[in-house]
């Protein structure tokens, strides 16, 4: 199949790319840009390991094209930190064990600066529902919360 | 103040940031230039003879690199020496749907996954066997030829002690049947490799794998391919829980791939085919009798265990033994008899999931042991309380124990949950149980019986104040990495974030066994604390004679070497090292690690159950059971974990909490099963994971018994956990509804059934569970459904068989 151009805004910067027109944000994000740190769990939208920003709202890169963002700003777990300075998210996390094998890591953190955007002060209840379609197979979620709670508070 | 720098504390993982920012590189991150991607041709058939592949028309496609089948690769492998029942890629016959049988090389994924629609094979279907019984029973279907009893692929006896007197002496005597469905891993990340082939003849693979020197074996065996030119470098792995632990058809395909086409070629399995790699928790059929004392106290105990292996042998000759082994660690039996048997069926091969065989076996114990607990009118803490294995004791098959810290596991759930309270007071539909259970850290004997290191490990230590650790473990996400650094960091009197983790390499770190059997905080620990205590010794064999100190007067810690009666007298860490590099030269020690002798038995079988120190816990769970629609909703999993000394607390309730999710989601409803030899549901949408809105509240609670044997008395975290969750969920549910549950999972339907309520007829039942094997009954109708997916397969692929 014949690539196309595709512009796309990430992590605040603009970037052109010749990719397979069927190929996913997902697939054009590892392949095409190198930002590996947002994973593929099934590609099927059933795990949410590879879940990013777009525009500041929870997508399922796996399931959409670039096509159809346009120039939206897409944030990726690589444009977390600003700069040299972690996000607090990023630094509870560690602090808390919130990442063990750290595969659902870069969604989950995502998913959760979704949540702290919205809700500055979050309750377990919004938490829970806010990580819903992020799997998590190694912590039980317990210390994910934890780390949520410490992050809205710093 | 603590007598320890860095243990105890609840500091970051030091490879936590590479996690948190992206950047940790997992084996589907890596690109190479001049990359191919590979993709799996798998079997359409439960059973069946390849009578013929044709790959031509799919070399012809465009994109298409190379293609490699079985008969490439015709050298038998697999995990247990004794036991290599499998080939990378199917030879003559398959044995399950999704069964590898050739591999494609192409320039991308596109065209890799295009070419395998053009491989044609021909087979020819044979009878398929799907079920322990028939297994057991049918001679004319050999799945594989080497059974000497119908299917039989390993049948274990042991006895200790007169099982009839036992019994006689009982005033109680329970016979109860179970049954433990299979379940997966479903780790988040996909298995997933990269082999690149040198001009110098020398074969690199990143592998996602829990055992990087297994796979070194193996490679060689396969491959032909001297060790000497073969690097395994085991990558991060995203989740593995037991289910990397094999060597697998993906690895040997890069590989050979890369050999033949010069190029780096990777393979990334998709979500479907993870179910089929499988590995998982094996379905088994229990038989438990126990004897007891109208006090409680047990006469006999005899464990039957009938194992679903599925189509080859993976672990399966340990994990038959560890359905018994570990029945014995726990409460006083002084008699015991066990009889195990894993038979072979077509289906994916089961294997080791966190807890590894002894889960099943435990959920059969400790849901007998609440049933004779009510017949005797004890509180089931209580009653478990009384009967407790004692610490420093042999078992009666054997096993030494060395710290046992069950009892304060018991005491510190009953506590935590106000259990005395509740037993009373909780009305119908809500209920509260316990459980307790014990697993190993790392076993006793390698799986290569020789007399080297279990584990290895190499400090350097540089000019600049650096620590470098060389381990071969492989880092799971168990925080093995983290584990190294701070064993290091503590012995040699620095920070966990002075020290570079090198792990999981074979040719720069040396070999630790993998990470499987909950053994690498103690061996690999033990290691590095070995390699570290030659290194300190330098180091305080430089500052005594600068500081004019007795080398038995000085400590080190916090990147200082100093005076223990006067701690302003010292040097910085630096200081010293780089005076005792003066004097010695490099400053690099090794240190090894291997279990002790005399941990356990001389009978045959004896080698599957000893460990160093044995991990104890104990959960309580609180349920509540909609009697209207039998929704099963566990409130709150609370979970006591005798760990011997939490080298890093936070770590530890990870893996407390991580333990208790995995077993929440085996008992409330995972299950792998099939129709027809076809996976019902694999897929992560269809095979239901514990989402954050279902998972209950967890309660970690770390129990510290400081043992002798682990590096500054550590035991295992990482997978006992699991197993007191599971029946104390069911225990709970008894609690609950008055209704046992000797079956996994308990879903609404169940319980329905259970209540009388899933049908009009109203037939109310108190228990749910298997009465025996059963009979051999050939399910016709899963086998025209067999025969019909085969057909429809033989068409969408062109087979010349049509």
């Amino acid at each position: 199949m014949t690539k196309a151009l595709t512009t796309l805004r990430v992590n605040g910067e603009t970037h052109t790319v010749a990719a397979e027109p069927h190929h996913t944000l997902l697939e054009v994000l590892r392949e095409e840009l190198g930002l590996t740190g947002t994973k593929h769990g099934c590609e099927l939208g059933e795990c949410g390991a590879c879940t990013v920003l777009v525009d500041g709202k929870q997508v399922l890169s796996c399931l959409v094209l670039p096509q159809q963002i346009g120039m939206l700003e897409v944030t990726t777990v690589e444009g977390l930190a600003k700069g040299p300075e972690l996000h607090a998210l990023q630094t509870a996390f560690a602090e808390e064990g919130a990442a063990q094998c750290g595969y659902c890591t870069p969604g989950m953190l995502l998913s959760a600066k979704a949540l702290l955007d919205a809700h500055p002060r979050p309750t377990r209840e919004q938490m829970a529902d806010a990580i819903s379609g992020n799997l998590c197979r190694c912590t039980g979620y317990t210390s994910i919360y934890e780390a949520i709670e410490k992050a809205s508070r710093a | 103040m603590s007598e320890f720098s860095v243990l105890g504390r609840r500091l970051p993982k030091v490879n936590a940031w590479a996690h948190l920012t992206g950047t940790a590189l997992y084996a589907d991150d890596i690109r190479l230039p001049r990359m191919l991607y590979g993709r799996l041709l798998r079997s359409t058939h439960p059973h069946a003879r390849i009578k013929r592949i044709d790959v031509s028309r799919a070399l012809a496609h465009p994109g298409v690199v190379a293609i490699v089948t079985g008969a490439d690769m015709p050298e038998k492998m697999g995990i247990m020496p004794s036991t290599q029942d499998e080939t990378a890629l199917a030879v003559d016959k398959v044995r399950y749907i999704g069964e590898p049988v050739a591999a494609v090389a192409a320039l991308d994924e596109d065209a890799a996954f295009e070419a395998l629609s053009l491989i044609g094979v021909e087979y020819e279907p044979l009878e398929p066997i799907f079920t322990i019984e028939e297994a057991l029973e049918r001679e004319d279907v050999k799945i594989h030829d080497e059974s000497r009893r119908a299917n039989v692929f390993k049948e274990v006896h042991l006895a200790f002690g007169d099982l009839d007197a036992g019994f006689a002496a009982a005033d109680l005597i329970r016979d109860d049947w179970s049954f433990f469905e299979g379940n997966t891993h479903a780790p988040i990340e996909a298995h997933s490799c990269v082999a690149s082939f040198g001009g110098d003849g020398k074969l690199t693979l990143w592998t996602a794998t829990q055992v990087p020197h297994y796979v070194h074996r193996e490679l060689e065996k396969v491959l032909g391919l001297p060790r000497s030119r073969i690097r395994v470098i085991a990558t991060p792995n995203g989740g593995a829980f037991g289910g990397k632990s094999d060597p697998f058809g993906h690895e040997f395909s890069a590989a050979l791939l890369s050999m033949r086409t010069k190029r780096p070629v990777k393979f990334t399995l998709d979500r479907e085919e993870v179910f089929y790699a499988h590995r998982g928790r094996h379905p088994v059929k229990m038989r438990l009798r126990t004897g007891v004392k109208k006090d409680g106290e047990i006469t006999a105990v005899h464990f039957q265990s009938y194992l679903d292996g599925g189509a080859y042998a993976s672990y399966g000759i340990a994990t038959t033994y560890y359905t018994g082994a570990l029945m014995t660690v726990t409460y006083r039996i002084p008699v015991y008899k066990f009889d195990g048997v894993r038979v072979y069926t077509n289906k994916p091969p089961c294997g080791p999931k966190r807890g590894h065989g002894t889960t099943q076996p435990r959920y059969a114990f400790e849901c007998q042991l609440d049933k004779i607990a009510t017949e005797l009118g004890l509180d089931p803490i209580e009653y478990r309380l009384r009967v407790l294995q004692p610490a420093n004791s042999r078992t009666v098959n054997d096993l030494r124990i060395t710290t046992m810290g069950l009892g304060d596991c018991l005491k510190a759930v009953r506590k935590a949950t106000a259990w005395d309270a509740k037993r009373e007071s909780l009305p119908k539909g809500k209920g509260i149980g316990v459980a307790g259970s014990a697993y190993i850290s790392g076993a006793g004997l390698p799986i290569y019986w020789n007399p080297m290191p279990h584990s290895g490990a190499e400090i350097r230590i540089d000019r600049g104040g650096g620590v470098t650790v060389m381990c071969g473990t492989a880092e799971i996400g168990q925080g093995s990495d983290n584990m190294l650094a701070t064993v290091a960091a503590e012995t040699l009197g620095v920070l966990p974030e002075d020290v570079h983790v090198v792990s999981g390499d074979t040719s720069l770190a040396p070999v630790d066994l993998g990470s499987y059997s909950s053994r690498v905080t103690m061996m690999a620990g033990n290691a590095v604390k070995d390699a570290g205590l030659k290194l300190r010794a330098l180091l305080f064999e430089a500052a005594s004679e600068k500081l004019g100190v007795p080398v038995e007067h000085l400590a080190t810690a916090y990147r200082r070497v100093y005076d223990l009666r006067d701690p302003e007298k010292h040097l910085t860490f630096i200081e010293a090292a780089n005076l005792a590099e003066g004097r010695h030269g490099t400053l690099v020690a090794a240190g090894s690690y291997k279990p002790p002798a005399g941990i356990g038995g001389n009978y045959k079988g004896a080698g599957v159950g000893p460990t160093p120190a044995y991990s104890y816990q104990a959960s309580v769970a609180e349920v509540t059971v909609d009697l209207d629609t039998g929704t099963l909703t566990v409130d709150k999993i609370t979970t006591a974990h005798d760990c011997g000394r939490a080298l890093n607390p936070a770590n530890v309730e990870g893996q407390i909490e991580g333990s208790a999710y995995m077993g929440y989601g085996e008992i409330i409803a995972e299950e792998q099963i099939f129709r027809g030899g076809l996976h019902k549901k694999p897929s992560l949408l269809d095979y239901k994971l514990p989402t954050s809105l279902d998972t209950p509240e967890l309660v970690a609670i770390v129990v510290e018994t400081n043992d002798s044997e682990g590096p500054f008395g550590a035991k295992e975290a990482g997978e006992g956990p699991l197993n007191s969750v599971i029946p104390a969920i069911a225990n709970a549910v008894y609690d609950a509804i008055g209704v046992r549950f000797d079956e996994t999972p308990i879903t609404a339907e169940k319980i329905l059934d259970a209540l009388g309520k899933r049908d009009n007829r109203g037939v109310t039942k108190d228990r749910i569970g298997p009465d025996g094997l059963g009979e051999a009954k050939i399910d016709r109708a899963t086998r025209r459904l067999a025969a019909s997916t085969d057909a429809r397969e033989r068409k969408k692929t062109g087979s010349p068989a049509d």
